[in-house]
């Protein structure tokens, strides 16, 4: 097979059920490019690299490779082709060592004495392309940046030319990742191919010759990257107008409920995940958290609501503060949470509907009493939670999992917001939703809020945000990078801090509190 | 393969009995398969095994007394399966309980009452029972080591040291060496049904304890809560219910009964403690199959318990009648468990046939 000189994809379409994830979409890359893949979440950048992978089969459209069209069934053809694609997760075997891996599924190792060929094999390759690798190691061993280069080198005995990452550097450390990027300006000088799927515009600056920008399974725009600003890239990822606000009062001023200060959380992998976050939250006002996932977004949830241990800093609710207290004390003191998964962790989707209309007031009155379960209470209570929730279910004893994604999520956002809670904490709500059913749950927030209720709303859906918030605060890398007004503020400025950089005038979009205005100072220093 | 399996999403009580008969079917089935191959007409032998335990007086009198410790460690582990604690370890924590009692009535019982030492006894082997079921719940929540093995590697723990016992330093001074304990003294023992090995009211106790249990799981709180964690441990969590506490509370009671029955045999049919295989004849393995065959729910561990003692009853007389090996109910079990699992995968999920595509 002669080397990949130029890739072209053609007119790719692909739907799954309800969602267009890629509409005819073109690209093409030349041996020696580095191509930036950009977009937010959902926006179809995997769905697109996994057809190239030739895991999903496109329902329209064509590769081409050197001018020739080519099939690409199953990830075999695509090898064989040329194409090499690293996923998010690690498909690598934890119990062995660095060297079965590679040999695993590589056809090429002699069959007399295949250690000492493929020792040497893994060093030249880790001298040509920087990828420094103790072959004896087992994956356990290794940290992330590590096991990353386990997998080049797997792509690489393959022989492939065109290296696909999908998001690479967000399991890697800031040195790490330019350790990556070491090694891809490296294969890039030896005629490989890359494409880079990144969501931090100043990765792509830096280390991309091209961009492509995709937004809602559609190609947005792409550039040879001396042509563009960081402020163009995100125009084209956000890019929309927001279209009108919902219905909602003026904010009415009200005392600070929720202080967080200097917090320190850890991801499940104990690496530091958020890093020194410090905002507060007063009576009615709902508090947007802009960004993409994965930037710290859910382990500071965690640690508010008492799921994740908070490394250092604290959290005060009415000036207690309540730092690392039991998840059921933080609740019984009034801080509910619609969790992200919401049917891993909102839901036991095997017991039926009205046991799960108290999971977290079960042992409260009037649902327990000295430790009896009162279900003709609870039964009362999940009737009413169905009705004034429009929650659409056969009967409330139906098991949790025949309900719709729609209906579980309005179970569990009535559930947390039907005893008047001080503190909403709600991430991703309307995430996979219809839109009427989405609509609703935003419309339930404002009701919180007016109630007197401060709401703290994680979503990456931007015009949700800025329709229902009150303030936005834009999380990246573990710390907001500002805290804007959604009425007064440039949607640019908050692509361009999603994706890492500060806008210029950052102080002028910063001014919604006092505290905003000082957090953003100091984010504004670094 | 054409066949795909998909997630059920909705059972109806009905199509649960089904499935429930439907194993137990295909499970005798089998059986007749194997009593084929031993070359027993399987319809006249399985019609023995029922007939021989619950067809006569004197069958249904021993099937009653088999039917005692399956039901109280088969509602005990319906709970800790309530909370996917794999417990299979309910035969070291019958023995703890006989182990606790023996000592007991051999210290205590020659200068208390009757009405004193025997509720001592009892509540000596609940704890005995339990504190070991804590064990293996303890490490599990704390250490993250699997239940399975610790439970049952802890059946061989209490097996030692029952036999230790036996011939150690608990050894009877009146048994003619052999490898027994003193009996307990009369009046510590439980009164027994006229030529049977009954006790009235220890019956009663064990369906008691299942009704009980039955109303634990699905009435209380802590059964909320075991419920909870055993389903989705995630949302456990989320709903800040105490994984240590619960653990340890459930397993103190699965074991607890488990330890009651141990008592409850000591009482009516051993007096004394020997070794381990006489004083439970696997109960604690075969209660897995009771509660199972219950859905695990404890109020059922009545039903399916009389079962299984049926059977071990039933399997014993055609052994003997029909020159059958003596694994004969066992693979009757064993069986039974099988297709039982077979059909919760049924209750589970829907098995679906599909051309391939293209
Ligand atoms: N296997 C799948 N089945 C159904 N929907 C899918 C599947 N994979 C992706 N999608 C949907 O397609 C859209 C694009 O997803 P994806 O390609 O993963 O986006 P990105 O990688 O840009 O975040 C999303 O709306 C996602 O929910
Ligand atoms: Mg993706």
């Amino acid at each position: 097979m002669s080397r990949i000189e130029k890739l072209e994809m053609k007119g790719i379409c692909k739907s799954f059920v309800g969602v267009k994830a890629n509409q005819n979409v073109d690209l093409s890359i030349k041996a020696g490019d580095v191509l930036g893949l950009l977009g937010e979440n959902g926006a179809g950048k995997t769905t697109l690299m996994n057809i190239l992978y030739g895991l999903y089969l496109p329902d329209e459209g064509q590769v081409r490779i050197n001018g020739e069209e080519i099939r690409l069934r199953n990830p075999k053809d695509s090898m064989h082709a040329g194409i090499g694609m690293i996923h998010q997760h690690f498909m690598l075997v934890q119990k062995h060592t660095v060297l079965e891996n590679i040999t695993l599924g590589y056809e090429g190792a002699p069959f007399f004495f295949p250690q000492k060929f493929m020792r040497k094999k893994i060093k030249e390759y880790s001298q040509r392309f920087g990828l420094e690798v103790d072959p004896d190691k087992q994956i356990w061993e290794l940290s992330a940046g590590e096991q990353q280069r386990v997998e080049i080198l797997k792509a690489l005995f393959r022989n492939a030319d065109l290296l696909i990452m999908d998001e690479p550097t967000s399991v890697l450390t800031p040195q790490e990742a330019e350790d990556l990027f070491a090694i891809l300006r490296k294969m890039s000088a030896q005629g490989h191919s890359v494409i880079l799927i990144s969501h931090k515009l100043e990765e792509i600056m830096a280390i991309c010759n091209s961009v492509m920008v995709m937004r809602k399974g559609q190609v947005t725009g792409s550039a040879k990257i001396e042509d563009v600003t960081q402020k163009d890239l995100a125009r084209m990822m956000i890019g929309r107008e927001i279209s009108g606000c919902y219905d909602k009062g003026a904010q009415k001023m009200g005392r600070k409920i929720l202080e967080v200060q200097n917090l320190n959380v850890n991801s499940d992998q104990s690496l530091p995940i958020v890093n020194d976050l410090s905002f507060s939250l007063s009576e009615y006002e709902i508090l947007g958290v802009a960004g993409v996932s994965g930037n710290g977004q859910r382990e500071m949830v965690e640690a508010i609501t008492g799921l994740r241990k908070a490394e250092k800093g604290k959290v005060f609710l009415h000036g207690e503060e309540i730092t690392n207290a039991s998840a059921r004390k933080i609740h019984d003191r009034g801080i509910t949470h619609v969790p992200e998964e919401r049917i891993k962790h909102g839901t036991v989707s095997t017991l039926q509907l009205f046991e799960n209309s108290v999971l977290k007031q079960h042992h409260k009155r009037p649902f327990s009493v000295k430790n009896l379960m009162n279900y003709p209470r609870i039964r009362q209570h999940a009737d009413k939670l169905v009705e004034s929730y429009n929650v659409d279910a056969a009967s409330i004893s139906v098991p949790v999992k025949n309900l719709s994604g729609g209906n579980i999520q309005k179970l569990i956002l009535g559930r947390e917001i039907i005893a008047n809670p001080e503190v909403l904490i709600a991430a991703h709500p309307t995430y996979g939703l219809d839109v009427g059913a989405a609509e609703y749950i935003r419309n339930q927030l404002i009701a919180c809020r007016d109630r007197g209720g401060a709401v703290l709303l994680v979503s990456e859906d931007l015009e949700e945000l800025f329709q229902v918030c009150d303030k936005i605060a834009v999380m990246f890398e573990g710390r907001f990078m500002g805290i804007v007004d959604p009425e007064d503020c440039d949607i640019d400025d908050i692509g361009l801090m999603m994706a890492g950089s500060m806008p210029e005038d950052q102080a002028a979009a910063g001014s919604g509190t006092p505290e905003a205005g000082k957090d953003s100072e100091q984010e504004g220093d670094k | 393969m054409p066949f795909v399996t998909l997630p059920r999403e909705k059972t109806t009580a009905g199509f649960t009995a089904a499935v429930l008969f439907g194993s137990l079917f295909a499970g005798l089935c089998a059986v007749g398969i194997v009593f084929l191959a031993y070359g027993v007409n399987p319809f006249y032998a399985i019609y023995e095994i029922f007939r021989s335990s619950f067809g006569s007086a004197f069958g249904f009198k021993e099937t009653i007394t088999k039917a005692v410790p399956l039901i109280f460690i088969g509602s005990g582990l319906a709970l800790a399966y309530k909370a996917k604690f794999w417990n299979i370890g309910a035969e070291s924590q019958l023995l703890w309980g006989a182990i606790i009692a023996t000592w007991i009535g051999l210290n205590w019982g020659p200068h208390l009452p009757g009405f004193v030492v025997i509720p001592l006894m009892f509540l000596g082997g609940f704890i005995g029972g339990g504190l070991w079921g804590v064990i293996p719940a303890v490490f599990k929540v704390k250490f993250g080591i699997n239940e399975v093995i610790s439970t049952l590697m802890l059946n061989y723990v209490a097996a030692e040291l029952v036999k230790y016992l036996v011939v150690g330093p608990w050894k009877g001074t009146t048994k003619y060496g052999y490898p027994y304990t003193d009996d307990l003294p009369d009046h510590a023992l439980l009164n027994l049904l006229h030529h049977t090995r009954i006790s009235v009211p220890l019956v009663i106790f064990a369906v008691l304890v299942a009704l009980f249990l039955c109303f634990v799981v699905y009435r209380t709180r802590f059964g909320y809560e075991v419920r909870v964690i055993g389903e989705n441990p995630e949302a456990g969590k989320y709903a800040g219910i105490d994984f240590f506490k619960t653990t340890v509370l459930m397993m103190a009671v699965s074991g607890g009964v488990a330890g009651i029955a141990g008592v409850g045999e000591l009482l009516t049919i051993h007096k004394h403690l020997s070794y381990p295989e006489t004083i439970s004849a696997g109960y604690g393995f075969t209660a897995i199959i009771v509660a199972w065959l219950g859905r695990l729910n404890p109020g059922f561990a009545i039903l399916s318990g009389l079962f299984f003692a049926g059977i071990i009853v039933g399997g014993d007389a055609i052994q003997i009648s029909m020159g059958l090996p003596s694994a004969t109910v066992n693979v009757f079990n064993g069986l039974i468990l099988v297709f039982l699992i077979m059909g919760d995968f049924l209750l589970s999920h829907r098995v679906v046939y599909k051309r391939r595509a293209n």
